[in-house]
C-alpha cells in the first residue's frame, strides 16, 4: 500500500506542477520556485508536535519525500528544529542542516559529471 | 507562448493592426494538449517516486537505515542515477516526454544542476562549472531558503511550539 501511496501522490505533486506550467503558464524555474515555497509553508503549520508536511510524508512516503516540495519542508525543518534549540540564531544556522544531503549530492555529481563527461543531445 | 503572456501587458501601446495580427496569431496558436501532458506527469513523477519508495524500502532493511533518516541516501541515489542519466543525455529524451513529471522531483533539480555545469564546462571548470552550476536550480535555493527564513521569524514572533 506504501508502494501505491507514494505513486498517487508523486504523480499528483507532478501534475500540480505540469498545471502551474501549462494553465498558469509559468516557465519550469517560476513552477519549481513555487513548489518549494509551498513545501517550506506546510512546514511552518504545526499541531500537535507535528508539522503538516511530516503528516504528509507518514502518509505518502517517497510520494512527498522526493519531489522538490521536500526541499522546502526540510529547509523550514532545520531552521525551526534549531529555533526551538538554540533561540533566534537558529533560524539562520538551522536552514541547511537537514537539507545537506540532496543539495551536496547534486554539487558533487554535478561537478564529478563535468570533469568526465561532454554534454549531448 | 511567452509571447502570448506578455502580449496581454503590451496590449495597450500596441496599434489596431498590431491588436488585429496578435488576435490572430493566438486564435492560430496550437491549444495546450493539457489533459495528455497532465497524465505522462502523473506517470512520470509517480513512477520516480515508486523507485524512491523501492529504495527507501531498501535503506531501512538491509542499511538500518530509520523511517526518518531513510530518506538522505533515496534523495542521494535518485541524483546519482538522474546525474548519470543527463551525462548520457538520456534524462532530456524522457524530459521530453514527461513534462512536469520529471522535472517536480528531486532527480529533476539534479538534472538542471548537471546540465549547467555540462553545458559550461568549455568556459572552464572555476568561472564555467563553477559560476554556473546553479544558473538554473539557484532559484529553488533562494526561494527556498527565503521561505523557510520568514516561516521561522512567524514562529519565533508567535512563539509557536513544536
Amino acid at each position: 500500500m506504501d508502494f501505491v501511496w507514494a505513486f498517487i501522490i508523486g504523480g499528483a505533486i507532478c501534475v500540480l506542477g505540469q498545471l502551474l506550467i501549462d494553465v498558469g503558464k509559468l516557465t519550469p524555474a517560476h513552477t519549481m520556485s513555487t513548489l518549494v515555497v509551498l513545501g517550506a509553508i506546510a512546514d511552518g503549520i504545526w499541531w500537535g508536535g507535528k508539522s503538516l508536511y511530516d503528516r504528509f510524508v507518514e502518509f505518502a512516503g517517497a510520494g512527498a519525500t522526493v519531489p522538490i516540495t521536500s526541499f522546502g519542508n526540510s529547509l523550514t525543518h532545520g531552521a525551526l528544529q534549531e529555533l526551538h534549540k538554540d533561540g533566534w540564531i537558529g533560524i539562520i544556522t538551522g536552514i541547511f542542516e537537514v537539507t545537506s544531503a540532496g543539495v551536496s549530492a547534486a554539487i558533487i555529481f554535478s561537478f564529478l559529471a563535468a570533469l568526465v563527461a561532454r554534454p549531448r543531445g | 507562448m511567452s509571447v502570448a503572456g506578455k502580449s496581454k501587458s503590451k496590449l495597450k501601446t500596441t496599434t489596431f493592426t498590431q491588436q488585429e495580427y496578435q488576435n490572430l496569431a493566438k486564435s492560430n496558436e496550437p491549444p495546450r494538449p493539457v489533459a495528455r501532458n497532465c497524465l505522462r506527469a502523473f506517470i512520470a513523477g509517480g513512477i520516480i517516486c515508486l523507485l524512491g519508495e523501492a529504495l527507501m524500502k531498501l535503506f531501512q532493511t538491509y542499511f538500518g537505515f530509520s523511517e526518518k533518516t531513510a530518506g538522505n541516501p533515496t534523495v542521494a541515489v535518485l541524483i546519482f542515477i538522474s546525474v548519470v542519466l543527463t551525462c548520457f543525455g538520456v534524462y532530456d529524451k524522457i524530459a521530453q516526454w514527461a513534462g512536469g513529471g520529471t522535472a517536480v522531483p528531486v532527480t529533476g533539480f539534479a538534472n538542471s544542476l548537471c546540465s549547467a555545469a555540462l553545458e559550461h564546462r568549455s568556459e572552464g571548470l572555476v568561472l564555467g562549472v563553477g559560476g554556473n552550476m546553479f544558473k538554473l536550480a539557484g532559484s529553488v535555493i533562494v526561494y527556498g531558503v527565503t521561505a523557510a527564513f520568514v516561516v521561522g521569524i512567524i514562529h519565533w514572533i508567535l512563539g509557536l511550539g513544536g
